[in-house]
């Protein structure tokens, strides 16, 4: 018997490594360009909206909305063919940015649906997922 | 000196297959040669190449260009880019040969997109990756989902008009030799396809296959001395909406997922070249997966917001005559561009429309992409 595979562990840059390192303490650390003062994601040199250099990480709630969702029912890796059928959503946070992540336990789910955050630990790095809230 | 008109002058494939057993360059070369033959073209004459892949999915230009034995080269282009490139080789083709700067330059692209690199799933460097590869949204066919779902609820479509796409593609493709989905398909059918990626059935998308498709550009002078009909580059266009992300999977800075590139450059498009959507007589739209071809006849004002299940349903406007990358193969859409052609010059056999002086064109899913416009030379 061959043990599941397991899913690559993200490899984090320069800009990544602050959200990945806030989400082991279950922290979601997002930029926030010093210009136009507008969040974002994913974390990257420059203000997508105003190319406005740096930015300084601040915490957010994480809650936030259903945009859109799909039900994977075909993995295309391995390490995820015993997690099928699953939900990835893309969820608007109340602050601004768009994630897309896994939705745990995700009966009921609909456009807009409220949502907030559920962190999962893996061996050595941690997945931001939501949950339905309420 | 004025611009030059432009016209494709001939297309060349290679047989579209699950496993060529053949080398990229062996299959890149087969395809220019057919499309030269056809054109009534030496290949001592092509003076530029232009091709796309993605990761090193496929040969470069210079490559092609020895393989060929070409004297030289005036013009070489070589894309990293997905299936929103063919169209926009084309146009820049066109506005090399337009300019003096090329007179036959030849567009190709291909791969063994079967048996090797496996595009809708493979892994897309850049910086986007870390974030979706890890929690298993790994896929092509996950991100246009993701779209899709959203268009059909604002539009106020549903499941049926995604399948009205694959059925209409099917019937198309029963008629095409050339397809590798040949099987008919009705919608009956279509719901009984397993899903993939809800609300994606495997019916929903494209078949990946080894292959490689060419098309011979030139200037319209040239064209009229050569064997087939022109098919005269009337307009083209690209266009990437604002903050089109990291990679070609990264799509969570675009707010609005129920409108993809060809709302944003259909102005442009029609514009330049003095057509109206009315105008259109035929569309070979880029469908990787049902759901694009939707969005894209909305974008290009051929079917009103929310009306293109029922445009494809009616059998009004004649829609991807080869059947589609979901029927005829996933060429990345260089094989959409040469259908446009193949129905403009009257070459359809018996998928060919019945008017077929106007095509569009278009290549790309979501946020950015080109389109091209095709007319008969009279």
């Amino acid at each position: 018997m061959t043990a599941r595979p397991r899913p690559a562990p993200p490899e984090p840059d320069a800009d990544s490594a602050t959200f990945w390192a806030a989400l082991r303490e279950e922290r979601i650390a997002l930029q926030r360009c010093s210009a136009c003062q507008r969040l974002r994601f994913p974390p990257m040199g420059r203000c997508p909206w105003c190319a406005t250099s740096g930015g300084a990480a601040e915490d957010v709630p994480g809650t936030g909305s259903v945009y859109s969702w799909i039900v994977v029912h075909r993995a295309f890796d391995e390490a995820f063919a015993a997690d099928v059928p699953y939900v990835v959503a893309t969820v608007d946070l109340d602050e601004g940015p768009r994630l897309a992540l896994r939705l745990d336990e995700p009966d009921g789910v609909d456009f807009g649906a409220r949502v907030r955050p559920r962190f999962h630990h893996h061996e050595d790095w941690s997945e931001l997922r939501m949950v339905l809230d309420g | 000196m004025a611009d030059r008109a432009v016209a494709v002058a001939g297309v060349g494939y290679t047989p579209f297959t699950r496993s060529s057993g053949r080398p990229v360059l062996d299959l890149a070369a087969d395809a220019a040669v057919a499309a030269c033959a056809d054109a009534g073209l030496t290949l001592a004459e092509l003076d530029g190449i232009a091709s796309h892949m993605v990761g090193s999915d496929s040969e470069n230009c210079q490559a092609l260009a020895t393989a060929l034995a070409l004297p030289g080269l005036r013009f070489v282009l070589d894309l990293n880019q997905a299936g929103h490139a063919p169209c926009h080789l084309v146009g820049l083709a066109a506005a090399a040969i337009a300019t003096g700067r090329a007179e036959h330059v030849l567009v190709f692209r291909a791969l063994n997109g079967r048996s090797g690199t496996k595009v809708g799933s493979a892994r897309f460097p850049g910086r986007g990756g870390q974030y979706r590869y890890p929690i298993g949204y790994d896929a092509y066919p996950m991100y246009i989902a993701m779209w899709a779902r959203r268009y059909l609820h604002e539009t106020g479509q549903g499941i049926e008009d995604l399948g009205s796409v694959a059925v209409a593609h099917r019937a198309y493709a029963v008629r095409n030799e050339r397809a590798v989905q040949r099987r008919p398909l009705d919608m009956a059918g279509y719901l009984a396809s397993p899903m993939v990626a809800d609300p994606f059935r495997a019916a929903d998308c494209t078949t990946e296959v080894d292959g490689a498709c060419a098309l011979l550009v030139t200037s319209l002078d040239r064209a009229r001395d050569l064997a087939r009909p022109p098919a005269v580059v009337a307009s083209a266009a690209y266009r990437a909406g604002p903050r089109p992300g990291l990679d070609i999977g990264d799509h969570v800075l675009t707010g609005d997922y129920t409108r993809n590139f060809t709302e944003g450059l259909r102005d442009e498009l029609f514009g330049r070249a003095g057509l109206t959507p009315g105008d259109v007589d035929v569309a070979a739209l880029y469908d990787c997966f049902t759901s694009a071809v939707l969005m894209s006849l909305e974008g290009l004002g051929l079917a009103d917001r929310g009306g293109a299940g029922e445009l494809v349903r009616s059998g009004r406007l004649p829609v991807n005559t080869h059947g589609g990358l979901l029927g005829e193969g996933y060429l990345h859409g260089m094989n959409t561009v040469a259908e446009a052609v193949l129905q403009v010059q009257g070459r359809g056999g018996d998928r060919q429309a019945p008017d077929h002086e106007v095509a569009v064109a278009t290549s790309g899913a979501l946020m950015d992409g080109s389109a091209l416009l095709l007319r008969s030379d009279r």
